[in-house]
Parts: structure tokens; C-alpha cells; sequence
């Protein structure tokens, strides 16, 4: 297993590459030019002299490969650089709004998946009942409505029934933890519906797919107690499917909130790339997307090992 | 003492005494049905049999019978919302199973009664161990604590003959060997000593030397213990070895039931009857033609008040349109039949089919296909810690086939059969060796000797449901080739000749309308030839074309095989692992083991006089469907398994499993050498 562990970390190297060299020229070939939105983007006036000199010193006059070198080079040293925009370490830049995106996405995942687990055991149990009817046309809803739309409708009753909005200023939780969850509890509930959505669905069929299983006869035969078939023998290999689905969702909670974030006036990670991708800021765009790109490949490689520890027939390294 | 308790104390009473007289098992009226999106299904209908203590009794019938929906019933394990039981008692020591709660019913499973089902692959749970799933019933219906049952765990593997048993509780199933598992499955049905054991074709996933050692051993075991056993098969051998009672079902009722001596050697009823008599037998001298009964069970979502089996039965007449009662014979058994006496009185019997017999090809012309020292070896990943291995599926193979002949090749699973078959079907490319087609060379064929080649050489597979296209109708599926391959110019030559190639294999032509989910098991594999035939072929290699369908149904198929190769002058490769079909349909044998030749010979010397020990073991193993035959003989066992394809062992490929292996069996591979004129073995030892 450690050997397969090191192996998957060592594949990652040439993945990440290959990310690198997509994000980095695909932004050379997009038009817009950072200088000149910073420059000329109210309408000022500057001359091209200042231009060039600005680009010189962002190093954008150099050819393409050195560009990329001198990236990659300062990547492998843990140097991300510096924001073309704001001047400041991409890493922090990055950091303060990464602490917000993340626990956005862990509340949202815990929410869900707690969630999601009863609801889709329930359906599948007591299928064709309006136990089944209730799940699924709450998961339906879950998977048609845009969590931003859905965001707008927790905003709006909060403030109707309580007259109460959640704080604009984003409060980290080792400073107050209760203003941290009651500002965050609502957009996290807000992308935790599609979440628990997706996650029920899956494990209800999944779940009834097992139940058909001849193990799962066998379980009865044996005169199991019936939540002891459905919680050991049934859930167990009925979550397998659930994991690969709660991961990569997860990731895409990090890094995909742009509307929901702005609707809760959140400055994660979401809200980072839209104002990065309309600045042309190079630099904070490729920290990004290699920021996102290693969260994917990890949480896939974690997938990939939890697997083995809940399924015994995949061992790595025999 | 009060009312009550008095009260109590005679109802104990009256149920012991009830108990010794009554049989342990008994089952009145049962019906079961399927309430399904197209109707409700009649799955069983009036079925009623008792099982004494400590008595074998086997429920045979067809698939669809009703006889797994039977064992489920009694269970009360059927589908929860699909399946009913509106009528029938079900009364087992004494109690009334169809009236328990959900949680009296759990108690009785797993403790009083077990079931041990078909497929030992798919009934253990795969991500629990070994050890959890035997300890299961012991800690929930006895109340072990862990120690106790985990020493219980430990005991009940040896019992079932599982070696090493303190490490192998800790594994899990895919870390067993099917035969492995379904031991373990006995074990579990034994854990809390039942007192009926439901076994629902135990041994139908099996090769046949572990299916006779695991019959065995459940019979042992049963005999040791008094279980009463109930066994469901549709392998009239497996009846006849182990069965003190029989009962046939067709059609979700009763045919017949009775002691096994009286089913077997004096049927009184017209299914039973044409059952015995379409099983190709190794008791018997072959036949010229196998018998059958002609036609298809009946669709059970049907209601009729005639006899269910009037429409496939010979001797049917008017009286056949009200359905009979059970009719107590003059054998001491129950016939669900109006002619039951006339039968008795000899008065009625089956005809024998007509039909030559086998046509041997004259072995002087030359041999359509000639394999020559094919190998073939497939090399393993063993993950990515690269320690890799090369299994040899298939070593040394040589041999002939002659126009119009049929040269069977039998093997348990894993010997290599199928992949002589894909390396002869080009499939799979040889490591080594030579296969020649009509003269040429195979491997050094040009592409159009090859794609000649491969019209020529047609293959009919075994799995009909898998094996045929969903989405083409069966006319777009047989005429497929005929377009590919230029046989036909247009879409109405096309059609017709579709249209003979149906009325060749038996199906009407109007069938090319259906697609294959509308089809019967036995008429998709009519269509699998038809579609093979549709290439005019000279050779087909039948890949265990007929081991998936029932009894009935498989002799129809074998006597089309016979009938299509007179006519068509076609040469057949029959791979199966069925003893008996690849005696009835072959001319030569060949006999293989661990990816090697054992044994070469005509049919009637192999299945007469075998030479090597391993040959003899199968014929050994296979049991034969007569009861007197089957009790008297003692079995003799080959005992283990097959060895690791990545560890073979040296020498021999059979020495560790051999009675007669001796040092020199562990170092030399023995050659296949002529014992006899047109005879050959490869034996040291004879």
C-alpha cells in the first residue's frame, strides 16, 4: 500500500506538468494584457514608454519559454510569485480567501453527506412509498436548483422571518467561532442541498442494487436482524460508489462557488478567480489553477486509498 | 400449579408427541405468486410434499419450475414486494411457518433451517471476512460471545474439510476458490445445528470431482448430524446418488413425487418419463438419437384448466384438457396424470426417435483442421510491484479433426478448453505450435487465406442470453454475415435465405421479426447456430453450446447439432465439461487437465476402458441418473483442487491430485504416448 501510495504521489508530478503547461499558455493566448488594463483601463492617458516599461518589469517582454521556465523554476523552490495586480505573494493572496472556500466546502460536505445517508438508505428501504416519493422529489429539487437561486432564498426568509442578515465581513473561526458558523452555516446550506442531492441519489441506488445482491439474501437466510443486513452487510458496499461522488464534489466546492459566494458576499476562492480572470492577473490565475488541480488529484488518490480500506478485494501492491 | 401453566404444559405435551410422529417439514397447498408489471406470475401452484428428520429429499424440475420459489417460500425470503403466498400452509416442527412475525420467522432462519444457494461466488458478502460471516448466526441465534464462536468458527471449517482454519477466517471470499467457498457456505448453514438444511442446486457452479466431494460431504454430514436435507437440482445424477425421495416439478405444480427407486425405474408420469429419457446417460449404451420432449414449458403469467404439460406430452388426449389431480400410483407414489394406470400397465411408453446414428467420417481423407503443439501463455501483472508470471493455458495441444466428425473436448474449468478453442477461432494469437485449416498454415497465412478462413470456421457460444445481439432483430442478427461476406446480392436474397437458415435450426421464419429478449434459452441458441450456419462453414467450434439450457431443451439442440452436421458434412469441435453430451455427440475424445492433453481415444474406448487416473476420476465423479447404480457404488474421490496456475507443480500436472503419483510423477511431465493402437495417454503409470 505504501508503495503503491509513493507510486500515485510520484504520477502526480507529470499530471501537475501537464496542468502547468495548459494554464500557462492557454492565458498567453487569450487577448487582454494586465498593463494595459492597469494602466489604461479608467482611460487614462499613459505613453507607451510606460507600458513597456511596466511590462518590463513584470517580465512580459521576455520570450514565452524563458516566462515558463522562470515559473517552473520558482514552483519547484515553493515560489509562487507575486500578484501582478496587488504585488502581494500569490500565497497570500490565495490564503486569506482558501481558509473561507474551504470551510464553505467542509460544512457543506458534512451537512450533505449526514444527510444524505439516511435519505437515501430511507428511499431505497422503502421504495415506491412516500418515503421514496418524498427523497426524490427533494433531490430532484436539489439538482435543479442553482444553489445561488436557492442561496437568495435562505438570504430572503432570514431576513423576512428574523429581520436578520449574515455579517458582510468575513469573521475567521479562531476569532469567534460562533459569528464564523452563523455567517457560513447559511452558504453552506445553500450548496449542501445540491450536494446531499447528488449523494442521496447515489446511495439509493446503489443501495438498492446491493439489496438484490445474493449476499444480502444469504445475510437473511442466516436470520440476521434486518437493520444488521442493511447497516453491515448492505451500507457497506453501498457507500463505496458514494465515496468517489462526495470527493469530487468536494473539490469542486474549493473552487466553484463564484455565484453563490457573491451572493453571499463571500470572498472565497470563487470570487478570487473572477477578479483575477478579469484582471489578467497571470501570475494569481496559474496559482489558482494549480491550487485546484492538486486538491483534485490528492482527494482522487484518497478516494483511490479509502476504497482499498473499505473494499478488500482492491489491494495495491499484490 | 395454575391454569395457565396447565395449560401450557399440555400444549408442550401434545407438541412433543405431535413432533415424533409428524414429519419435520410439511408443505400443504402451497401457492406462490408474482405480482409483476405484466401480471401476476404463477410461480408455484398447489405444491404439497413432506420432509421426515434426517431424510435426503430432492426437488428436481427445470428452470422455472418453481422449485428455488418453493425453498424461498418456506424461507419466507421471497422478493418483499413482488411476491405473495395467498394460500398454502407451511408447517415446520410443529409450527406454522406462513403465520409467524417477521422476527419469530428471523429466529427460525439460520437456526433451525439453513439454505446453502447456487452461487458461491456472489452469496458471500465480498468486504466482511470469512470468519465474521460464520460467527454471525452463532452469536445472534445462541448468543457466543466471541471467543466461543470464533472456536465454533474454527471447528465448523474442519468439518467442511478447510485446512489451516484459524488463518483462513480471518480472509475473505475472493481469497477462496469457488469450491472453497461453498464450503464455507455449508459451514455457515451448519453453524447453529439446523435441523433442515435447504440446498438450492448446491453444486450447479461446480466442476463435477468438487461436486462430488462437496455432495458428499453434505451427505455425510447430514447422516451424522440427522439433518433432513432438501436439494434442489435439475442434475437427475445428482438425485439419483443422493435422494431418498424425489419430487418433479413442471410447470409450478407437482409432476410426480415418490421414492427415488420408484421415479427413476418406473416413472408414472409422461414429463418424468421424457426427462430420464432425454439426459444423455454414461450408464447406458449410446443411442442412435437422443429422445426429447418437443416444444417449451408454458408461459406461467397463462391460466389454464388443461393439464400443464398436455402441449409437449406424446400421449395426450381428451381428457388431458382438465387438469388432473395427484394420483396415488401403483408404485407408492403420486402422479399428476390421467394415464397413470395405462402407464403402469406398460401400455403407453415412448417411441424411440428415429434418425441414423452418427455418421463416422472415413479417416482417410484429410483432416479439416490439424493442431499441432499449440501453447499458449498469457503473462499476469502482478500489480505494480512487477513480480509477474506466466500461466500456460494451454501446453503441447495437438490433434485432428476429419471432415464431418465431431472430436469432443472435456475438461473441468481452467483446464484450457476454451482457449484451445479461441486460438483455434483466431481469437487469441499461439505462443507456439501450428494450426493448419484445410492445408494452410495459419501463421503464415495471407489475409485472404485468413479472412477465407474465417467464414469457414464458425463458432456457437455458450451463453445464449449474452451471446446475441439486444438491439438487432434475428433476422438482422444471422443476416449480418451474409452481408459482410458478399454471400447474398441484395435484401431479398438476404431474406431468404435467413428464412431457410431459421427452418434448418426449427424456428419459423416469422421469427426474424423478433428481437432476442422475446426468445426462449433453447430458441436464442437455435438462432446462435442458425446465424454460425449463415456462413456455410465447414468447421464450428461449439464452446459449451448447450451447458446453459435445461434438460429438456439441451437434447433438442444436441439432436439439431447431429442433424445440421449430416446434412451440412460439418466438422464439430464440442468443448463442454459435461461427461455425458460430449459422449452422446463425439466420435474422439480428448481429455484435458491444467492446460494439458491427458487422454486421446475413440468415445467408446475412453468412456469404456480410460487408461490415465484423471480421465477415470471425471467418469467417476459424474453421477449417472439411476438411484440402484448410484447407492451401491462407492464413490472415489480425487481429492484438493486445481493447483495455482502461477505455482504449477512439476512433473505431472495431475500429481498432486493423483492416486497413483509416486516421485517419479513430481519430476518427469509425462509425454502423450499411443497405449493402444488409436490410443493415447499421458501416464507413466499405464
Amino acid at each position: 500500500m505504501l508503495r503503491y501510495t509513493i507510486n500515485r504521489v510520484l504520477l502526480m508530478i507529470p499530471t501537475l506538468l501537464g496542468v502547468a503547461v495548459l494554464v500557462f499558455f492557454m492565458l498567453r493566448v487569450v487577448p487582454g494584457d494586465i498593463v494595459e488594463i492597469k494602466l489604461r483601463g479608467d482611460g487614462g492617458s499613459v505613453t507607451q514608454e510606460t507600458i513597456d516599461m511596466e511590462r518590463k518589469r513584470l517580465g512580459l517582454d521576455r520570450p514565452l519559454i524563458v516566462q515558463f521556465g522562470t515559473w517552473m523554476t520558482d514552483m519547484a523552490r515553493l515560489d509562487f510569485g507575486k500578484s501582478m495586480w496587488t504585488e502581494r505573494p500569490v500565497v497570500t493572496e490565495i490564503a486569506g480567501r482558501l481558509e473561507l472556500s474551504l470551510q464553505v466546502a467542509i460544512m457543506a460536505t458534512v451537512i450533505a453527506v449526514l444527510l444524505a445517508i439516511p435519505m437515501g438508505t430511507l428511499a431505497a428501504l422503502y421504495r415506491g412509498t412516500w418515503i421514496d416519493y418524498t427523497v426524490r422529489l427533494l433531490t430532484i429539487g436539489g439538482l435543479s436548483i442553482p444553489s445561488f437561486w436557492f442561496g437568495m432564498l435562505i438570504m430572503l426568509t432570514l431576513l423576512s422571518l428574523f429581520n436578520w442578515l449574515p455579517p458582510i465581513t468575513f469573521t475567521p473561526i479562531y476569532v469567534d467561532p460562533w459569528a464564523n458558523l452563523t455567517q457560513l452555516i447559511w452558504p453552506a446550506m445553500a450548496v449542501g442541498y445540491r450536494y446531499c442531492a447528488v449523494v442521496a441519489r447515489m446511495i439509493r441506488s446503489s443501495l438498492l442494487e446491493v439489496m438484490n445482491e445474493d449476499y444480502i439474501r444469504t445475510a437473511r437466510a442466516k436470520g440476521v436482524y434486518e437493520k444488521l443486513v442493511v447497516s453491515r452487510h448492505a451500507l457497506r458496499n453501498a457507500l463505496l460508489p458514494a465515496i468517489t461522488v462526495i470527493g469530487l464534489e468536494f473539490t469542486f466546492l474549493i473552487g466553484g462557488l463564484v455565484v453563490t459566494e457573491q451572493v453571499f458576499n463571500l470572498n472565497g476562492i470563487g470570487q478570487l478567480f473572477v477578479q483575477s480572470i478579469s484582471r489578467n492577473d497571470f501570475t494569481l490565475i496559474q496559482g489558482m489553477v494549480m491550487l485546484i488541480a492538486a486538491f483534485y488529484v490528492f482527494v482522487n488518490l484518497a478516494i483511490d486509498l479509502l476504497y482499498a480500506v473499505f473494499d478488500p478485494r482492491i489491494r495495491y501492491n499484490s | 400449579m395454575s391454569v395457565v401453566e396447565a395449560g401450557e404444559d399440555l400444549r408442550g405435551q401434545a407438541s412433543t408427541q405431535r413432533n415424533a410422529a409428524a414429519p419435520l417439514l410439511e408443505v400443504d397447498d402451497l401457492h406462490t405468486q408474482f405480482h409483476t408489471a405484466r401480471g401476476i406470475v404463477r410461480a408455484v401452484e398447489g405444491v404439497s410434499f413432506t420432509v421426515d428428520r434426517g431424510e435426503v429429499v430432492a426437488i428436481v424440475g427445470e428452470s422455472g419450475s418453481g422449485k428455488s420459489v418453493t425453498a424461498l417460500s418456506i424461507m419466507r425470503l421471497l422478493p418483499r414486494l413482488t411476491g405473495k403466498i395467498p394460500k398454502g400452509r407451511v408447517t415446520f416442527d410443529g409450527r406454522s411457518l406462513l403465520d409467524l412475525d417477521d422476527e419469530q420467522m428471523r429466529e427460525i432462519r439460520g437456526r433451525d433451517i439453513s439454505m446453502i444457494f447456487q452461487e458461491p461466488m456472489t452469496s458471500l458478502n465480498p468486504i466482511l471476512t470469512i470468519g465474521l460471516q460464520i460467527k454471525e448466526p452463532l452469536q445472534i441465534h445462541l448468543g457466543m460471545t466471541d471467543e466461543e464462536a470464533q472456536a465454533r468458527a474454527v471447528e465448523l471449517l474442519q468439518l467442511v474439510g478447510i485446512t489451516d482454519p484459524e488463518r483462513r477466517l480471518d480472509q475473505y471470499p475472493h481469497q477462496f476458490s469457488g469450491g472453497m467457498r461453498q464450503r464455507v457456505m455449508i459451514a455457515i448453514g451448519l453453524a447453529c445445528n439446523p435441523k433442515l438444511i435447504i440446498a438450492d442446486e448446491p453444486t450447479t457452479a461446480l466442476d463435477v470431482t468438487i461436486q462430488a466431494q462437496i455432495l458428499e460431504l453434505m451427505k455425510n454430514l447430514s447422516r451424522k448430524l440427522n439433518i433432513a436435507l432438501i436439494i434442489i437440482t435439475h442434475n437427475l445424477g445428482v438425485v439419483a446418488r443422493y435422494a431418498d425421495r424425489v419430487i418433479v416439478m413442471y410447470a409450478a405444480r407437482v409432476a410426480e413425487q415418490g421414492p427415488s427407486d420408484a421415479v427413476f425405474h418406473r416413472p408414472r408420469h409422461p414429463y418424468s418419463m421424457g426427462l430420464l429419457r432425454s439426459v444423455p446417460r454414461l450408464d447406458r449404451p449410446r443411442g442412435s438419437k437422443l429422445e426429447t420432449i418437443e416444444g417449451l414449458p408454458p408461459n406461467l403469467a397463462d391460466q389454464t384448466s388443461a393439464c400443464r404439460f398436455a402441449p409437449r406430452c406424446p400421449f395426450r388426449i381428451a381428457v388431458c384438457d382438465q387438469e388432473p389431480p395427484l394420483f396415488k400410483t401403483d408404485t407408492g407414489s403420486l402422479a399428476r396424470c390421467h394415464r397413470h394406470e395405462e402407464i403402469a400397465a406398460g401400455k403407453i411408453s415412448w417411441t424411440a426417435a428415429g434418425g441414423a446414428g452418427l455418421n463416422f467420417a472415413a479417416n482417410t481423407t484429410a483432416p479439416v483442421l490439424s493442431v499441432k503443439d499449440l501453447t499458449k501463455s498469457f503473462t499476469v501483472a502482478g500489480g505494480l510491484r512487477s513480480n509477474r508470471g506466466v500461466v500456460r493455458a494451454v501446453q503441447d495441444v495437438s490433434f485432428d479433426i476429419y471432415p464431418g466428425e465431431t472430436l469432443g473436448l472435456v475438461g473441468e474449468s481452467g483446464c484450457g478448453k476454451t482457449t484451445v478453442g479461441r486460438l483455434i477461432l483466431r481469437l487469441e494469437e499461439p505462443t507456439g505450435g501450428e494450426i493448419h485449416f484445410e492445408g494452410v498454415n495459419l501463421s503464415t497465412a495471407s489475409p485472404a487465406q485468413l479472412k477465407a478462413m474465417r467464414r469457414k470456421v464458425q463458432v456457437i457460444f455458450q451463453d445464449p442470453y449474452s451471446s446475441l445481439n439486444p438491439r438487432m432483430t434475428v433476422g438482422q442478427i444471422i443476416g449480418e454475415p451474409l452481408h459482410v461476406y458478399k454471400i447474398v446480392d441484395d435484401r431479398k436474397q438476404a431474406n431468404e435465405r435467413v428464412a431457410s437458415l431459421l427452418e434448418n435450426v426449427g424456428l419459423r421464419p416469422e421469427m426474424a421479426e423478433r428481437y432476442p429478449h422475446q426468445l426462449s434459452g433453447g430458441q436464442r441458441q437455435r438462432v446462435g447456430i442458425a446465424r454460425a450456419l449463415a456462413m456455410e462453414p465447414s468447421f464450428i467450434v461449439c464452446d459449451e453450446a448447450v451447458s446453459a439450457l435445461d434438460v429438456s431443451i439441451q437434447g433438442q439442440i444436441i439432436n439439431l447439432l447431429e442433424d445440421l452436421q449430416r446434412k451440412f458434412k460439418l466438422a464439430y469441435l464440442f468443448i463442454a465439461h459435461d461427461l455425458a453430451v460430449v459422449r452422446h455427440i463425439s466420435a474422439r475424445v480428448v481429455v484435458m487437465y491444467f492446460g494439458r492433453i491427458m487422454e486421446v481415444a475413440d468415445r467408446d474406448v475412453i468412456y469404456g476402458g480410460a487408461l490415465h487416473p484423471y480421465t477415470k476420476a471425471l467418469l467417476d465423479a459424474a453421477p449417472v441418473p439411476d438411484p440402484t447404480i448410484e447407492k451401491e457404488r462407492e464413490p472415489r474421490l480425487i481429492k484438493g483442487e486445481l493447483p495455482s496456475h502461477l505455482a504449477p507443480p512439476p512433473g505431472c500436472v495431475f500429481n498432486t491430485r493423483c492416486p497413483l503419483a509416486s516421485q517419479e510423477c513430481r519430476e518427469i511431465v509425462p509425454p502423450l504416448e499411443e497405449k493402444r493402437p488409436g490410443h493415447f495417454a499421458a501416464c507413466i503409470k499405464v
